[in-house]
């Protein structure tokens, strides 16, 4: 595969620039998303407008379909093609630290890569740290996971690679809030993006659902995308619980399956099988039109860690007081372990970018529109 | 199902086009139990003639709803409608027309078109016209997939070439696909298939060597084939043939189906110049969509159809965007130079308008009292001197949006032919039509009131006729 440039790409910016000013003259879709009147706020676009718009646009495809001037007419525009590829462009531009900026080109590879190493450590680790007997020894009761792996070094392992992850990607978006013209945020600006965020309201094309292989309108996407950041949630509020339980109460993992911990764990859990396993779906049957296969392997790498996060953890669940429990939690540890350690160069990073960019939606819905003259 | 196999099949209706009006007769037809098929001259990405284009329809209504504010009673329409073509209509299919036009709005939505709330007031249409969501295309879609539920069979790059009608009655059709002729055998036949201002040479007739610098906003498929057929088998024309709906835009659009973006609405902010760089109009004369719309006839009318519209700094930022940057200079002999123009004619012009600018509060959103005194020809509002750099122009050109000439229908849209019958069994919908009701100049997002009623009135009428005993 032939390595991409690995700069600032500006025909990007340009092509964009190029499309928007046709959409800017016509304005048709004005009605469909937040986009159009986030463009219709300006006459002229720059760089950061344009990553702006880009990170608001949640390439439900429903312009493409409605747009009188996509190809093969000769102004061929295609607003959720380009915004895809400008979009991967803004998580480039803004990465932190920059040296790992180019990991965002080949986030599938690497992805697979720290997958596997991540789980030939955790697998190898647990060996070195007992016979390896033990790693095949069937283990019951609190404390059963520590008995591989004492829970101070787990600790140690994962809130580190997670406060890294966090400081990373606070750092971007801070970074992507500054370059794309941000500005000051008010406390209603956050809350109205975050019901935006929430509802995925600009993915139900108003409320017809958006477009996936033509244009017949449905709302898959939306109920997969659901499924997969509730389940997220879930599954994170679960370790967050047992986390208080571990430390402010003293009990330890695993837990029984009517622990909030486990329900909490097995509902988010599911989510994160159905979600992310329908939006690969849906991807495979996506109109190859409206996507850009630059990111492709990004979004098809950050899909499959979900689902084998959640296939790992539930299968841990089903068979943890067996001798498989060991590779397991091995293999469920050391996926987690890549992922958290990816998230601040892959696909993940879209929902923060696209927060920030409703927010600032929110914050200039008060602002005028330009040439309205008549 | 491939081509032929499509072809092969007996119908019960035969309909020539794909744009709104062809498909509203469609989905009723097929509602009605007929079997029916569309001939689409366009490929499937294309489809939809100049509907494709359109972003509104103008319904009349009693009181406000979800889309529009209200209430826009059905003798209001009526008024704006003779307005517009001072009295060069039907009026008992144009009564029709604004009284059924009140169903459109629901029937519409039942067949899976989406409206969307009146926004940013880019057009300030929002109490007389329903925007769908997304535009014409949207629109065209949704009408597309229930037709296609509904059993209705499509063929696109569908050309039809002949028509076989005796005495009015209408037997067959030769349909050319991929060089190809198919005949097709149906018991009525339904014509939607636009006008004919596609076809410059056909527009020529009328306006001589000027039709070459016409530039065609809408499809380059209406080129007035099937139109040209009727009237050459004993079809009764209606419309004045020269007449054509002409908009000035931007002179750097394409030849064919440039669409809504070259729309240019800079001409009340500034002069507007011919080759010579003299004036020829009163830019200031009203508001869109007046001044809009009879500035397409007045650059026609210019040597060699073309004109120059110069701004300055102050009033580049008071239009809509507009798709192509404008010629920037920082003299207006400059400007002129990026025109071709005469540079010291220009500035003569421009001088001699700045001298007649009487002072006064400029507003752009009323009639103000900014004129000129002495200029010929005046300004009658919104006249700034020109004098603040950097000066801005665009190039103008006329921009056809629709021809006039149509065939002449009933109240029951059948055709009728020179002995003043009825066809049995010819139904017409759309712009193929639209003359009936509109003799000249237009009123915004008419066109697809009047193809839609037409189009669910062919379509019921086509359905029906199959039982006929002939």
């Amino acid at each position: 595969m032939p390595k991409k440039p690995m700069k600032l790409d500006t025909s990007i910016h340009a092509e964009a620039n190029r499309q928007m000013t046709i959409c800017n003259a016509c304005r048709y879709c004005e009605g469909l998303c937040a986009v159009f009147p986030a463009m219709t706020r300006r006459r002229t676009f720059s760089d950061g407008d344009l990553e702006y718009l880009a990170n608001l646009c949640h390439s439900c495809g429903a312009c493409y379909y409605a747009c009188q001037y996509v190809p093969p007419h000769e102004f061929a525009v295609n607003v959720p093609q380009i915004f895809a590829q400008l979009r991967s462009e803004s998580y480039y531009r803004s990465a932190w630290p920059r040296t790992f900026a180019p990991l965002f080109q080949r986030n599938g590879l690497i992805i697979a890569l720290a997958a596997t190493v991540a789980i030939a450590l955790f697998i190898g680790g647990f060996v070195a740290m007992h016979d390896p007997d033990a790693l095949f020894a069937v283990h019951t009761g609190p404390g059963a996971f520590y008995r591989l792996m004492p829970h101070e070094t787990m600790v140690a392992l994962f809130g580190g690679v997670f406060l890294f992850a966090v400081v990373a990607i606070v750092i971007s978006v801070r970074t992507f809030w500054r370059t794309s013209g941000g500005g000051t945020i008010g406390l209603s600006d956050l809350l109205i993006a975050g019901q935006a965020t929430a509802t995925l309201r600009y993915l139900d094309g108003q409320r017809g659902g958006c477009m996936n292989e033509d244009e017949q309108p449905t709302d898959r996407r939306r109920f997969y995308h659901h499924c997969t950041f509730y389940g997220f949630l879930l599954c994170f509020a679960s370790t967050s619980l047992a986390t208080v339980l571990h430390n402010l109460l003293g009990w330890h993992a695993p837990y029984a399956w009517y622990n909030p911990v486990v329900l909490l764990g097995v509902l988010g859990g599911s989510g994160l099988l159905i979600g992310p396993a329908g939006l690969l779906r849906a991807k495979q049957r996506r109109d190859p039109q409206v996507v850009s296969s630059d990111t492709r392997g990004m979004e098809v790498a950050f899909l499959a860690m979900l689902l084998l996060t959640s296939a790992s953890g539930l299968l841990l669940l089903v068979l943890r007081a067996t001798p498989a429990m060991g590779i397991l939690l091995a293999l469920h540890l050391g996926i987690v372990f890549a992922l958290f350690l990816t998230f601040p160069y892959g696909k993940f990073v879209h929902g923060f970018y696209r927060y920030a960019a409703l927010i600032r939606f929110a914050r200039e819905s008060k602002l005028p529109v330009a040439g309205t003259a008549d | 199902m491939t081509d032929s196999d499509i072809f092969n099949q007996p119908y019960d209706i035969l309909i020539a086009g794909g744009g709104n009006a062809a498909l509203c007769a469609a989905i009723t037809a097929a509602r009605a139990g007929a079997s029916v098929l569309v001939v689409e001259a366009a490929p499937k990405a294309m489809r939809g003639g100049n509907s494709r284009h359109t972003r509104n329809m103008r319904v009349a209504h009693d009181a406000g709803n979800d889309i529009l504010t209200g209430p826009y009673p059905v003798d209001e329409y009526w008024d704006d409608l003779l307005r517009v073509t001072g009295g060069q209509t039907d009026e008992q299919l144009a009564r029709l027309t604004l009284d059924r036009s009140k169903e459109l709005w629901d029937w519409h939505q039942q067949q899976g078109v989406r409206f969307q709330p009146s926004l940013s007031g880019t057009l300030s249409l929002g109490r007389t016209n329903a925007f769908f969501l997304g535009g014409g295309k949207a629109l065209l879609n949704a009408l597309y997939l229930t037709a296609a539920a509904l059993g209705v069979q499509v063929i696109y790059e569908a050309k039809v070439t002949d028509l076989n009608i005796t005495e009015g009655v209408f037997h067959s059709a030769q349909v050319q696909k991929e060089g190809e002729v198919f005949p097709i055998t149906a018991a009525s036949f339904v014509a939607a298939a636009g006008g004919f201002e596609a076809n410059i040479e056909w527009l020529s007739e009328y306006w001589g060597e000027a039709a070459q610098n016409f530039l065609i906003r809408g499809t380059p498929y209406n080129r007035g084939e099937v139109l040209r057929l009727l009237l050459n088998k004993q079809v009764q024309a209606i419309g004045d043939p020269k007449q054509c709906h002409a908009v000035a835009i931007d002179g750097r659009a394409p030849k064919f189906d440039g669409g809504i973006v070259t729309r240019l609405d800079c001409v009340p902010f500034g002069i507007v110049v011919n080759k010579h760089a003299e004036r020829f109009y009163d830019e200031g004369e009203d508001f869109w969509p007046k001044r809009y719309a009879i500035w397409g006839r007045l650059v026609a009318m210019q040597p060699e159809q073309v004109a120059y519209a110069i701004i300055d700094a102050r009033s580049v930022d008071l239009f809509m965007p507009s798709v192509y940057p404008p010629e920037q200079a920082n003299t207006i002999e400059e400007l002129a130079k990026k025109f071709t123009l005469d540079p010291q004619r220009l500035r003569t012009t421009v001088e001699a308008f700045n001298a007649a600018c009487r002072p006064g509060t400029f507003d752009h959103t009323v009639h103000d009292e900014c004129h000129t005194e002495g200029a010929t020809p005046p300004k009658s509002h919104w006249a700034r001197p020109i004098i603040t750099p950097p000066f801005y122009g665009y190039p103008l050109r006329p921009g056809i949006t629709f021809t006039y000439l149509g065939v002449k229908i009933d109240a029951e849209a059948r055709i009728i032919m020179h002995d003043n019958k009825p066809s049995p069994n010819m139904f017409a919908a759309g712009e193929i039509m639209a003359g009936n009701v509109l003799g000249k100049g237009y009123l915004a997002g008419i066109g697809m009131t009047i193809g839609s009623i037409f189009g669910r009135i062919a379509g019921q009428g086509a359905a029906q006729a199959k039982h006929r005993p002939e």
